[in-house]
């Protein structure tokens, strides 16, 4: 075949099988960044008509259009471009850009709501056909019990996907660049067809019609090509169409669905191949690959959701999380690191800083020097790279997973996740010292025991925060398996799916937050004197605290053991309860920006932190807590298990430049040492900030001063002037170690 | 056994100015030298502050091990070597674990055997003449320049440091005689005066020597470093 040319065969030329077709083909580049070229001229026209774009949206008030009359599909909309003169890799997700679509099937409440949030209405005839149809949001809300309903209103469980797109689901796109989508449907066929010998039981049933709408689909990509004039019935066949062809995959996916976070996988060191293959022939050089690239990410970077306020309150900054997974080692210890992965990080120069897409360094303490110090060299330049332990990961996961999100690590192609939100751990310790009852309203929702009284006994209440916590962990795993019961139903991934193996693995992702609040307030229990304070409904509303005690955050292992057994057992209860479709549980330490509105909604904890005070974000120390230096904040954190929560730990790390070391040289090298140590201590995340607080305090006052400053905060990055004033001040409260 | 213990002011997990890599800086209370530019002058005098024992020490420093890759541990100060037997007890305990340690002394007191430990010295000149040396430091330069001799007769890994002061360490004869004096070290380094310390003097009640006297400009701190390198 012509579109393989010099390619070595293997498995991968069988059967669909995309890692050993990198493994048999990529060139690991052990050099440094002396290669790369800078922004084409073409690149530089769009990067404008981008910028300007992006500035438009802003000054509208964060959404530029919203075509209210179409439901969005792979087929809904004509073709669109920026500048069609200028641009190589084509593709928008309605006709013009930065216009969003309408995506109800997720649920219609949402999506008019949305329209109108922004000053629209959404348009009759979508109306009218939604009155006959059911949304995933309406199935949910079918079956939810009283318990469910009671949790998600209180707080106790947050950012639940039963209104939305569940998103978080990798579609390995890159198989559409190496079989074509004849291919990918001829092998579906195959496993469609299989199906029909076996006993139609409800699993077999669901599962042939999931394959039959996954062909489906592919279909309609390869039509929704045709309308930019590419035919992608038939594998890429040079570097620009192994760009084009994966951007049509992901395209696609974000065309059908609005999950909340649709990454775009480990992309970067596939595409090298195709990029070196071009280089040798002749085709094009340095410069034009980089084109390829920048023009690549320019389209990743204007991908769009429609949202409603109200999510922005909880993931601030509109994110769409198209996180590309750079680097990592291979299983035989070549590292997974190309030209190609230099390339990426060079487009926050090329192109500018920015959020998306969601650049994440798989890190290994056996990574070639050079690109550390280049990862490092951009982080302390952009802010903008956050970093996972691949040496962790690559046990579980293998050499061919990629990040959906922030932090949720899974097999490109092979496993699928059932995105699980958050509970309030800190939330739920006050419900197990109040009998049940919520702090703010009174209201009992769990389980009635007796109300504490008198200084708390840590036996005591730790015994009653784990009832509360099975009893929880129960409601929690029944409530996950209605919405993608449901899910599955009535807003099926078909594309994203369909670029997945059928014989797909799933992992349902709980998660958990507060757990500095939680932890430390065991700590103060056990190693201060607190004593509840009741109003006058005998409602405990607060608490006295006599004495110091251990705080998370200072490599102390009196509170650190304490968080470590808080999510050990959490892990461990959460997995009593069967999952839908089989689907292994995980567990996640990450709050995005939701911290601000979980703190909102709980009240005054042992700990000393005042009712609505915002949480630390992720598994981070509580704010001003950590007071022994930078490091032993993360010896804190790097103590948590990466086996209780295979969904991740996110730990965001702030720092002044001058910390670092006085000249540039001296603070890559030290920041190389720091995330060698952290990760060899089996840290698992970490976003890298490196900022005088000078200059956020700054853009806190002046926004308009500072358009394009990306800040990562939990797990994804945001150009600080859009987050709310809230979100901006909880920013400058945490800690900047300045010095250790 | 009283050697055993020491007395520590404060821990720097995080240290990146005093010595290679990334590197726990022990700072040990006491220092017998009154130097009128002191950032520290809560260390004057006898050690004092947190006992501590070399269990105590080395068990803190390791949590950091994984960080210190090209880098290691600086026993700093105050003048570390007031406590001689302490430091040098600290010194065979991370030899024995292969950390790479650093003494970062001003040879204020003179110890062949902690010297000879330690895989590098940071040998802080306060001045290069002998009197300016006094009237700098009120103390004299005599254990400094056996130190110092010491360093360059054994084959020692050592740094030179000296603080730039204007009108007292910025002329230019002065840095012409530091780089003969520190023939034989790895480095060099010009630290350029702050006032940083200064609300310690007061706080203290003591009156500040150097009141008046400001920071060398950039321009003065790169022409002296010109200066060593010809």
């Amino acid at each position: 075949m012509n579109e393989w040319r010099n390619f070595n065969k293997g498995n991968w030329s069988e059967t669909i099988d995309v890692r050993d077709f990198i493994q048999n083909n990529y060139k690991p580049y052990t050099g440094d960044e002396a290669f790369l070229s800078k922004a084409s001229e073409r690149t530089k026209i769009l990067r404008e008509q981008m910028d300007d774009l992006l500035k438009r949206e802003r000054e509208n008030g964060g959404v530029l259009d919203i075509d209210t009359e179409r439901v969005s599909s792979l087929l809904s909309y004509p073709a669109g471009y920026i500048d069609k003169e200028n641009e190589i890799i084509f593709g928008l997700q309605t006709d013009e850009p930065l216009k969003r679509s309408v995506n109800p099937f997720g649920g219609m409440r949402m999506a008019k709501q949305a329209c109108e949030a922004y000053g629209k209405q959404l348009g009759e005839r979508i109306q009218m056909n939604f009155e006959y149809k059911t949304t995933h949001n309406d199935g949910v809300f079918r079956v939810y019990t009283d318990e469910m309903r009671a949790l998600r209103k209180y707080g106790i469980l947050t950012g639940l996907p039963d209104a939305y797109g569940r998103g978080r689901i990798i579609g390995d796109y890159r198989r559409v660049a190496l079989y074509g989508t004849d291919r990918l449907i001829a092998e579906k066929r195959k496993d469609f067809d299989a199906l029909a010998k076996a006993d139609m039981s409800d699993e077999v049933i669901r599962l042939r019609e999931d394959v039959f709408r996954q062909m489906d689909f592919l279909g309609k990509l390869a039509k929704m090509a045709a309308m930019y004039g590419d035919d992608i019935t038939k594998p890429a066949a040079n570097a620009r169409e192994a760009v084009q062809w994966t951007y049509y995959g992901y395209l696609g996916a974000i065309k059908e669905q609005n999950g909340a976070a649709m990454s775009i996988g480990r992309i970067s060191t596939f595409l090298d191949i195709y990029i070196e293959r071009d280089l040798e022939e002749g085709a094009i050089d340095e410069s034009g690959a980089q084109e390829l690239i920048d023009q690549l990410v320019i389209k990743l970077r204007l991908g769009k959701q429609l949202r409603t306020p109200e999510y922005n309150e909880l993931f601030a900054g509109d994110p769409t999380w198209v996180t590309e997974s750079l680097g990592g080692m291979g299983k035989d210890k070549r590292p997974l690191v190309t030209k190609n992965s230099f390339r990426f990080l060079n487009t926050l120069y090329t192109l500018g800083t920015s959020p998306e897409p969601n650049l994440t360094v798989l890190w290994s303490k056996k990574l070639p020097e050079a690109w550390k110090k280049y990862c490092a060299k951009v982080s302390i330049e952009t802010s903008s790279i956050q970093y996972e332990n691949d040496d962790v990961m690559r046990p579980l996961y293998g050499d061919d997973y990629g990040i959906a999100c922030c932090v949720s690590a899974m097999k490109i192609g092979k496993q699928m996740q059932f995105f699980g939100a958050r509970c309030n751990l800190a939330k739920l310790l006050l419900l197990a010292i109040n009998g049940g009852r919520d702090e703010v309203s009174g209201v009992q929702i769990g389980p009635v025991s007796e109300p504490m009284t008198g200084v708390l006994d840590y036996d005591k209440v730790l015994a009653s925060y784990m009832k509360y916590m099975e009893w929880l962990s129960h409601t929690y795993v029944n409530t996950m398996n209605i919405i993608h019961y449901m899910h599955d139903k009535y807003a099926y991934e078909k594309l994203q799916m369909a670029l997945h193996d059928t014989d797909v693995e799933r992992l349902m992702a709980f998660g958990a937050a507060g757990i500095s609040v939680a932890a430390d307030s065991l700590s103060a229990i056990k190693y201060a004197r607190v004593t509840p304070v009741t109003n006058e409904n005998g409602l405990i509303v607060d608490y006295k605290v006599e004495g110091d005690y251990p705080k998370y955050g200072n490599d102390d292992d009196r509170v650190d053991d304490i968080a470590r057994q808080i999510v050990d057992s959490f892990s461990k209860m959460l997995k009593k309860t069967k999952t839908y479709r089989g689907a292994k549980h995980t567990l996640s330490l990450l709050t995005i920006t939701s911290n601000v509105v979980y703190g909102k909604k709980t009240g005054a904890t042992p700990c000393g932190r005042k009712a609505g005070e915002p949480f630390a974000p992720g598994a981070n120390p509580l704010h001003g807590r950590e007071k022994s230096g930078a490091l032993a904040s993360l010896n804190s954190v790097s103590k948590l298990s990466y086996c209780s929560c295979r969904d991740g730990i996110s730990n965001t790390f702030g720092m002044v430049p001058s910390m670092l070391g006085k000249d540039k040289a001296t603070q890559i090298s030290n920041l190389v040492a720091i995330m060698d140590g952290y990760f060899i201590r089996k840290g698992h995340h970490l976003n890298i900030n490196v900022y005088d607080r000078s200059v956020l305090y700054d853009a806190h006052e002046h926004p308009e001063k500072y358009p394009n400053l990306t800040i990562r905060v939990s797990g994804y990055a945001v150009r600080f002037g859009v987050l709310s004033k809230k979100h901006r001040e909880e920013v400058l409260k945490r800690t900047f170690f300045e010095r250790a | 056994m009283t050697e055993n213990f020491g007395y520590v002011h404060s821990f720097e997990p995080l240290g990146s100015f005093d010595g290679p890599g990334l590197r726990t800086v022990v700072f040990l209370s006491g220092c017998p030298m009154r130097c009128k530019y002191c950032h520290n002058p809560d260390m004057f005098g006898e050690a004092s502050g947190e006992k501590m024992s070399v269990n105590a020490v080395v068990e803190k420093c390791l949590r950091y091990r994984a960080y210190n890759r090209g880098g290691g541990v600086t026993l700093s100060g105050g003048e570390p070597l007031l406590q001689t037997e302490f430091v040098t007890e600290l010194l065979k305990a991370f030899k024995v674990r292969r950390v790479h340690t650093a003494l970062d002394t001003a040879g204020s007191v003179y110890s062949e055997e902690a010297l000879s430990l330690a895989s590098l010295v940071i040998l802080d000149i306060k001045h290069t003449n002998e009197a300016a040396f006094k009237e700098l430091c009120g103390f004299s330069p005599d254990n400094m320049l056996r130190t110092l001799e010491y360093l360059k007769k054994q084959r020692k890994r050592f740094w030179v440091r000296q603080v730039i002061v204007p009108g007292i360490t910025d002329g230019e004869d002065n840095i012409r005689k530091l780089k003969v004096m520190a023939t034989g070290a790895e480095k060099i380094e010009l630290l350029p005066y702050h006032k940083m310390g200064v609300y310690k003097w007061e706080k203290l009640g003591l009156s500040y020597p150097l009141a008046g006297v400001s920071e060398p400009t950039a321009e003065t701190m790169q022409r002296l470093n010109a200066l060593l390198r010809f």
